[in-house]
């Protein structure tokens, strides 16, 4: 806190004043003056603090004939004179202060604040923070997996039901998740597709060889990177909306009106959401590898490779089993954005920071999982030669 | 100060307000001053427009013409250093005591004390502490206000508007959501602050039990006439006023009155 600061804030007032005197009786004397209140105690006070210290032995008195005026911040600062511990026969007096401020000190007792207000945290030893977190951690794991069922039973409702799918839901969040998300998809395809051809293609010149770049742009970006990067994107921009609108629901209370309506919140919020990005995230994907292709063909023209030659390139080397191992991942990246994203929102806690904490964790667990799930998939098409 | 002598000095005045929102307007050349000291309540019925008049009252809403006179400033056309001095004179409950949930009690007491006063913290926490005292809490100094109740949270609010001792309390709604025993307790620290303080407060509410208990002085606002239908002393106002809106809400009946004008 800066003096300066606080001063120039704070509303105009006339200061207030001590002045410390040794009476004839051995007592020290405090003389108040001026107003006392929050804005111009502050220079006041410790010297006043102070000078009670310096004498533990004496009596000590405050006048205050001279105090004009006298609020809550003056009030407290005579409580805090007033609560010192002193030695016996060198008690603190308050003389003369006008009635009307009096009034307001003797709504307090000096030494009921003498105790410190806060308990200090309880120590909890290395054993027991250990054991805590396993508990913590089993609990989640218990939550995760009851989330999952409760998920594929409403799930396979809906697929049994499919007219009680709340259809209008489902399209507004497709419009959400797919429709809102294509500019910052094609922006992030385009750009990774510039990055990889171009990187690629300094050091293939050297050989002659700017051609392949075509196969290299082509399979990385549709066996990996254009599902990854849109799943990545969408963890960030869907999971974590998901998280938040969840959550914000659930501090609201509308997931227990929801609940005590006798309709279930992962029926209602839940499915609708998975749906949305299982329709989404493969279409977007699909756009994703279009967008990331063709921007690597423009950057080959830099590089007097004719777009025709390009795509004959990426055609003679890509074919319908690359397209799929990419697209095939596409439905289980949706099911893990989503999925993360509802569960974190439903498992909000109270308070304002509550919400933003389930998005954050709806990100970072959503991208975690992502790129590992899409590691399997690496070893199983490995293992299967796909 | 002397609280009899300030009675009859108005410390708000509204002067000629048009409010309302989208170019709809909800309130319509509003005029009145609350005194120096006093328990000034808003009354009316759900929809006419009493929390928007405190809003604007407050300076969170800019109005579309007129004028509010925080202690003969406007707080409408203030900027700067000049709107915070303002500020530093009112303290605002919210409906839902809007404390800050990342804080203790303490500290969101504290927290206009950080930034407004140059005292160190000792100063402050004793401050804070006191004011909780004054409000009952301080046993739940160091509580969340996810750990309170609802109740506790307006007064804990309450604690946090008084924090820098402003003249003005405005207070929206204190008594919604709470119990009847709950209620009664914070009508009686209200008219506790007001009599040991001298602190005037402006409040809007329309449970009928807390305006009889507590207000010195009420407006009524009313949806058709967008505006002030009745003002003076709430009994006085039951008993005999002849406006047949004003009848309806003291005596709670369902049946709109007829249409006598």
């Amino acid at each position: 806190m800066n003096a300066a600061a606080a001063t120039e804030r704070s509303a105009p007032t006339a200061a207030a004043t001590l002045t410390l005197a040794d009476a004839a009786d051995g007592s020290r004397v405090l003389t108040l003056a001026g107003r006392l209140e929050a804005y111009s105690i502050a220079g006041i006070w410790p010297e006043a603090r102070a000078a009670l210290v310096d004498a533990p032995t004496r009596r000590i008195v405050i006048d205050a004939a001279a105090v004009d005026y006298c609020d809550g911040g003056g009030v407290a600062m005579l409580v805090d004179l007033l609560r010192q511990p002193r030695s016996s026969g060198a008690a603190v007096a308050v003389r003369a202060l006008k009635p009307e401020f009096q009034t307001l000190l003797d709504q307090f007792d000096p030494h009921a604040f003498t105790a410190p207000a806060k308990a200090p945290p309880p120590q909890t030893n290395a054993v027991e923070e250990i054991g805590r977190a396993t508990a913590q951690l089993f609990r989640d794991m218990r939550v995760q997996v009851a989330f999952i069922g409760e998920t594929t039973e409403a799930l396979w409702y809906a697929v049994t039901h499919p007219h009680r799918i709340r259809w209008k839901d489902v399209w507004y969040e497709c419009e959400q998740v797919g429709a809102n998300a294509l500019p910052i998809v094609a922006l992030i395809s385009f750009l990774l597709g510039v990055i990889l051809a171009f990187q690629a293609a300094v050091p293939m010149r050297q050989f002659g060889a700017e051609i392949f770049v075509a196969d290299l742009v082509g399979l990385s970006i549709l066996r990996e990177l254009g599902p990854l990067m849109t799943a990545i994107l969408l963890a960030g921009r869907s999971g974590a909306a998901f998280a938040a609108e969840i959550g914000t629901m659930k501090v609201n209370e509308e997931l227990n009106a929801l609940t005590t309506m006798g309709l279930d919140p992962v029926r209602f919020l839940v499915v609708t959401r998975i749906l949305a990005a299982l329709l989404m995230v493969p279409l977007l994907s699909l756009f994703a590898n279009l967008v990331g292709v063709l921007a690597g063909g423009l950057t080959m023209l830099s590089f007097n490779i004719p777009l025709v030659t390009y795509l004959k390139e990426v055609d003679s080397i890509v074919d319908l089993k690359d397209l799929m191992a990419g697209l095939v991942k596409t439905p289980v990246f949706a099911l893990l954005i989503a999925g993360i994203g509802c569960l974190r929102g439903l498992q909000t806690e109270t308070g304002a920071s509550a919400v933003g904490i389930s998005a954050t964790r709806a990100v970072v667990s959503g991208i975690v999982l992502l790129v590992a799930v899409d590691g399997i998939f690496a070893v199983i098409y490995y293992i299967l030669d796909v | 100060m002397n609280a009899a002598a300030a009675d009859s000095e108005a410390i708000v005045r509204v002067e000629g307000l048009v409010a309302g929102y989208d170019g709809n307007v909800l309130l319509q050349d509003v005029n009145f001053a609350v005194n120096r000291g006093e328990v000034f309540v808003i009354l009316g019925a759900s929809g006419c427009g009493k929390s928007t008049l405190l809003k604007h009252m407050i300076g969170l809403y800019q109005p579309m013409a007129g004028k509010v006179l925080i202690d003969g400033e406007d707080i409408v056309s203030a900027q700067g250093a000049a709107r915070r001095a303002i500020l530093t004179k009112i303290g605002v409950m919210y409906q839902s005591g809007a404390l800050f949930g990342s804080m203790t009690l303490l500290e969101n007491v504290r927290l206009p004390l950080e930034e407004y006063t140059a005292l160190d913290l000792p100063a402050m926490d004793l401050i804070a502490r006191m004011k909780l005292k004054l409000v009952g809490l301080e046993a739940f100094c160091g509580h969340m206000p996810s750990e309170i109740s609802g109740g506790m949270q307006k007064r804990a609010a309450i604690a946090r508007a008084m924090a820098l001792d402003p003249r003005i309390l405005f207070l929206d709604e204190p008594s919604a959501g709470l119990d009847p025993i709950t209620s009664a307790e914070l009508d009686a620290l209200i008219r506790r602050l007001a009599g040991s303080l001298h602190i005037t407060f402006v409040i809007v509410t329309h449970e009928l039990a807390s305006i009889y208990a507590i207000s010195d002085r009420v407006i009524m606002l009313d949806k058709r006439a967008k505006g002030i239908i009745a003002e003076g002393d709430p009994k006085v106002l039951r008993d005999t006023s002849d406006n047949p809106w004003v009848r309806q809400f003291f005596r709670r009946e369902a049946e709109a009155p007829v249409e006598t004008a």
